[in-house]
């Protein structure tokens, strides 16, 4: 994996509710640092001069408290702790609110090529927002192959062989209105080993697609930019294959699953032969999926009412005498 | 299963054209062949997927071939690489 820096921290392009608002006040030279622990240190207590256990690597967040003490340690002109606390050679400081760091605390960064960054979000909502980026950068990654569309909100990830039609199937999903996030070669991300986050490999390339016979078109321009998406969570898993007269499909449903990245996501194996309409089996899965997460398993629930069923059949055939149930008659007899 | 270390050689890199030459090569035979580059691993029968790469000149693709026709996918792709992709 490519090094993730203090820069690409910068860089990140992130939406209003997730914008982390940092610019770099000093130690420019140092914004090629590597960030390598998910973690964020609140240095207060290495500031005090206790560095056991200190997390030298993860990225330090100068919160009012600390900002506070480091005022008054220059005050009193001790530098012991912030002298070493730069020797740790940490990823960057990032000051919260609009703080101003000492000059001589610059100076220490320029000189050890630490940046120094800020942001005007309050401490526990910056950290929240930076916690989730880091998680994401840091998420276990694989690449797939296969085509992840958004069906009625339910992220559905088509896999199979080459030539079996994945990329028509989607095609005609989109037609009917679903949403494409990426054709041929899906990114999957495990999300804090609770989501599994699937987006496009490429952002220039994404939203693209290759069709037999058609070539590669651009699907924001066919079908306009409510088509496409760009990352989705996956929580079914379709798989096409030609069908084959010796095996057995599953006929009632609900069994079969596929793990990504040890996230488990419900699986569905779909034959398909000429003729067989898949991209209205993948939105009946779909519409499924959105049941069942409501609670309601239409397999499980039709196999209990037919157990109840049998149970009154039974119960009722108690009452009558076998004369009775021949001559199919009412109770009165 | 057999792997092999595949060099681009033409200038511009794998675009569509070349891309489209390799597809078209390794959806000829049975076995399954996958190119890797980094942390991509990606089917080399689709041409999104080995656009995907972003293969510029001179860098390696990890090639991995597994099936019947093994020996036969990777000579033809090997032989395709060093012709520059008909270029």
């Amino acid at each position: 994996m490519k090094e993730f820096t203090v820069l690409d921290l910068l860089d990140l392009d992130l939406k209003e509710h997730n914008h982390l608002q940092l610019t770099c006040m000093a130690g420019r030279s140092g914004l090629s640092r590597p960030i390598k622990s998910a973690k964020i240190a609140r240095p207060g207590l290495a500031l005090a001069g206790f560095f056991v256990s200190f997390s030298g690597d993860s990225i330090q967040l100068i919160g009012r408290s600390e900002q506070s003490y480091i005022d008054m340690l220059e005050e009193r002109g001790e530098y012991e702790n912030i002298e070493k606390l730069f020797g740790y050679n940490v990823p960057c400081f990032i000051f919260i609110g609009d703080y101003m760091p000492s000059e001589h605390f610059i100076e220490l960064a320029e000189k050890k090529a630490t940046a120094l960054l800020t942001t005007p979000l309050e401490s526990s909502d910056f950290s929240r927002r930076l916690y989730s980026q880091l998680d994401e950068v840091f998420a276990a990654t694989m690449t797939i192959h296969g085509v992840l569309v958004e069906v009625y909100g339910i992220g559905v990830l088509i896999t199979g062989d080459s030539g079996v039609g994945k990329s028509e199937t989607a095609l005609e999903l989109i037609e009917r209105g679903h949403r494409l996030i990426s054709d041929d070669t899906v990114k999957l991300k495990n999300i804090s080993d609770a989501f599994l986050i699937g987006s496009g490999e490429n952002p220039m390339l994404a939203h693209h697609m290759e069709i037999r016979g058609l070539g590669i078109i651009n699907l924001t321009n066919l079908f306009g930019v409510g088509a496409i998406r760009e990352k989705k969570q996956v929580e079914l898993s379709v798989f096409l294959e030609t069908w084959d007269q010796t095996k057995q499909y599953d006929r009632i449903g609900d069994t079969l699953t596929d793990t990504f990245l040890g996230i488990t996501v419900p699986k569905i194996v779909i034959p398909v032969r000429p003729g067989r309409n898949v991209p209205i089996l993948i939105e009946t899965a779909a519409r499924n999926e959105r049941l069942k997460k409501l609670g309601y398993y239409s397999s499980r629930e039709f196999d209990q009412n037919v157990l109840k069923w049998l149970e009154s059949e039974a119960a009722r055939r108690m009452y009558f005498s076998s004369d009775d149930i021949e001559g199919e008659t009412g109770i009165d007899q | 299963m057999i792997s092999r270390d595949l060099e681009v050689l033409n200038r511009a890199g794998i675009h569509a054209r070349p891309a489209s030459e390799i597809a078209k090569m390794a959806s000829s035979f049975k076995s399954d062949i996958f190119f890797e580059k980094e942390s991509m691993r990606i089917n080399a029968k689709s041409i999104m997927g080995v656009i995907t790469l972003g293969a510029t000149y001179r860098s390696k693709i990890h090639c991995t071939c597994s099936g019947p026709d093994e020996e036969e996918a990777m000579a033809a792709l090997s032989a395709l690489f060093e012709r520059r992709f008909e270029q």
